[in-house]
């Protein structure tokens, strides 16, 4: 079942599918933001699926960062849809998973949320919340045989980053989703995509605090 | 604005100086698949390659295949392409059964042989300068194997090429190999290859190769009239009888460029010119002969120089490249002066015996010889979109 808000682009990845050979295909228009409305679209996904073996959770605003500096509500609109959106799915689906001991959480986040930079430092924090989330849902289900899979792309020619002139870096959609299948496939728990990123996040990483704050990333 | 693919036309078909080009490649989904009758749905920017790595599994093959799969169909369309098997099959657009024209002011129009007619020859071959194409439905034609029975045959002489096509047009696949380097008693050999999918059943999955990139661009040099002669021999005397026969996979039958990404850069940093041409049999064979006298004397040709009959299966394109006759495709290196002065003998040469050239190949074709070649270009030009346009389009209709 694929959740989405526009209905005619998730139609047209509905009907290539269904093209590819899929059996059934199912469709969910909502806008994840609404996380009242999250039990009732998973609840009905279980329903209709009978089990549910994997989700993927790819949904994110990269955000305005300099209104976001100006505004709080800007602010807190990209940590809703980024982070808390993401926790509210997250609680119905750990715990699906837990009671059924089986199960893949794949979710989107970012290599953004390995550090804080003034250049998107809101856009960061979300997904630096949400790979704790995720490290402590995994230390608490992990152990119940449910996979949680952090992902950490890097740039992906996506409409997202539409308006970033591309460099070198920058990963084609194809080669991202085949970076996370194969995280998926081998149960991995966190996954830099494409592989490339999990070197240079390292020596980003390595970089002492008194001297990070001083530079233009 | 204009719409682009892939951008492998090897000219300014595909680009517009001073303007926005809209990127297709991302509309990449299928829409439908029917595995009873092969007509498949998707949208403009799905590549060959994708439809390919689909549909072969499945026991279909494309109904015309270009020379490299790393096209879209979107671009298919607009360029009307052509294969192997025009003297039996036509061009794309004659197994095109349908798309959907988006147009500047949002008009969307269904475009079929039936519904909006004008539109739909307007758009085949129409360069992409009707508007954009959003989705396109193919028809396509069933496999057994990946396999291709390959016949190979020797020859010399435009006279025994033309006999060869002749007795060949049985077979689905036609096309030749010739040398556009070697003289004298050698002057126009070649290698005629015919080929058939594999009527027996075979296998429908791919082997898996490693792709080859060209790392760097060769030095300018490396290409010379010494180098392409010994390659020539080396590759006509390769096969040693006059006839070979075996069973081939599709890709390296099709596809032998792509084979090696990046293959361009054979030619080093300043490029290279195609040039195509078709001559109606009318002209037959003065013109050809003429043509490949003045490449071979240029000394500029490169080992990529094909030959073959197009049949006469018309298109619904109205600006459509092919016609019955014989067709030329080369690349040749750029060399200032050289390489410009020549095009300009063979576009002279083709004026003279009645052919045309092909836009999607072009890069300096005179704005004279285009619109003697192609003389409902005005009656055409109504059905642009008035926010589209290209380079090719600014330069043969003398806008720029």
């Amino acid at each position: 079942m694929l959740v989405a808000r526009h209905r005619n682009r998730l139609t047209a990845v509905a009907q290539d599918l269904l093209a590819r050979g899929a059996v059934k295909v199912d469709t969910w228009v909502m806008d994840l933001d609404d996380t009242a409305a999250h039990p009732e679209m998973l609840a009905t996904a279980a329903d209709r699926l009978g089990r549910i073996d994997l989700a993927l959770i790819a949904h994110g605003v990269l955000g305005d960062q300099a209104a976001a500096e100006a505004d709080f509500e800007v602010a807190a609109a990209i940590l809703h849809t980024n982070f808390i959106s993401t926790v509210s799915l997250l609680t119905w689906l750990g715990n699906y998973f837990q009671a059924q001991r089986a199960g893949t959480l794949a979710v989107i986040s970012s290599v953004a949320g390995d550090r804080g930079r003034k250049s998107n430092y809101v856009y960061g924090a979300s997904k630096g919340a949400l790979n704790i989330f995720l490290e402590g849902l995994r230390n608490r289900i992990d152990r119940d045989g449910v996979q949680v899979l952090t992902i950490k792309p890097g740039f992906v020619a996506t409409p997202m980053t539409a308006d970033i002139p591309h460099n070198a870096l920058f990963a084609s959609p194809d080669q991202v989703a085949l970076g996370i299948l194969k995280a998926v496939e081998h149960r991995r728990d966190v996954a830099y995509v494409p592989w490339f990123w999990a070197g240079i996040m390292f020596l980003i990483r390595a970089i002492p605090g008194f001297q990070f704050k001083k530079m233009n990333l | 604005m204009l719409a682009v693919g892939m951008g492998r036309s090897y000219g300014d078909v595909c680009l517009l100086q001073n303007g926005t080009l809209l990127r297709t490649p991302n509309l990449d989904r299928l829409i439908s698949f029917d595995g009873e009758t092969g007509l498949l749905r998707c949208e403009a920017g799905v590549t060959l390659a994708e439809i390919l790595d689909f549909a072969v599994p499945r026991g279909w093959f494309l109904p015309v295949s270009p020379g490299t799969k790393y096209v879209t169909i979107g671009g298919a369309i607009a360029n009307d392409i052509h294969g192997k098997n025009h003297h039996v099959a036509g061009t794309f657009g004659c197994h095109t059964t349908c798309f959907e024209l988006v147009r500047s002011d949002g008009t969307q129009l269904l475009c079929s042989a039936t519904q909006n007619a004008d539109w739909y020859a307007a758009t085949i071959g129409g360069m992409g300068l009707t508007g954009m194409i959003a989705w396109a439905e193919v028809q396509m034609r069933p496999i057994v194997s990946r396999r291709i029975r390959l016949q190979s045959t020797k020859f010399v002489g435009l006279e025994e090429f033309v006999a060869l096509s002749k007795a060949s047009t049985n077979s689905e696949y036609t096309v030749a190999w010739i040398d556009c380097v070697a003289q004298g008693g050698n002057f126009a050999r070649g290698i005629f290859m015919q080929g058939e999918h594999d009527p027996d059943q075979g296998p429908l999955t791919p082997l898996v190769k490693p792709k080859v990139a060209m790392p760097f661009d060769l030095p300018a040099i490396a290409l010379s009239r010494l180098t392409v002669g010994a390659f020539n021999t080396l590759y006509y005397h390769k096969q040693m009888s006059k006839q070979k026969t075996g069973l081939v996979d599709y890709e390296p039958f099709f596809y032998p460029l792509d084979r090696i990404l990046q293959w361009n850069r054979l030619y080093g940093k300043q490029g290279l010119l195609q040039f195509q041409c078709v001559l109606p049999w009318e002209s037959d064979p003065m013109g050809m002969i003429q043509t490949l006298k003045a490449i071979t004397a240029s000394g500029l040709a490169s080992f990529l120089a094909v030959i073959k009959v197009f049949g006469d299966v018309e298109s619904p394109g109205m600006m459509s490249f092919p016609m019955p006759g014989i067709t030329l495709a080369l690349d040749f290196p750029i060399r200032r002066e050289v390489s410009f002065g020549l095009l300009d003998k063979l576009a002279d040469i083709t004026a003279e015996f009645g052919g045309r050239m092909y836009p999607a190949k072009d890069a300096c074709m005179s704005a004279a010889h285009f619109q003697q070649f192609y003389p409902q270009w005005q009656q055409f030009s109504s059905y642009i979109d008035p926010s589209f346009s290209s380079s090719f389009w600014q330069r043969v209709t003398g806008l720029d």
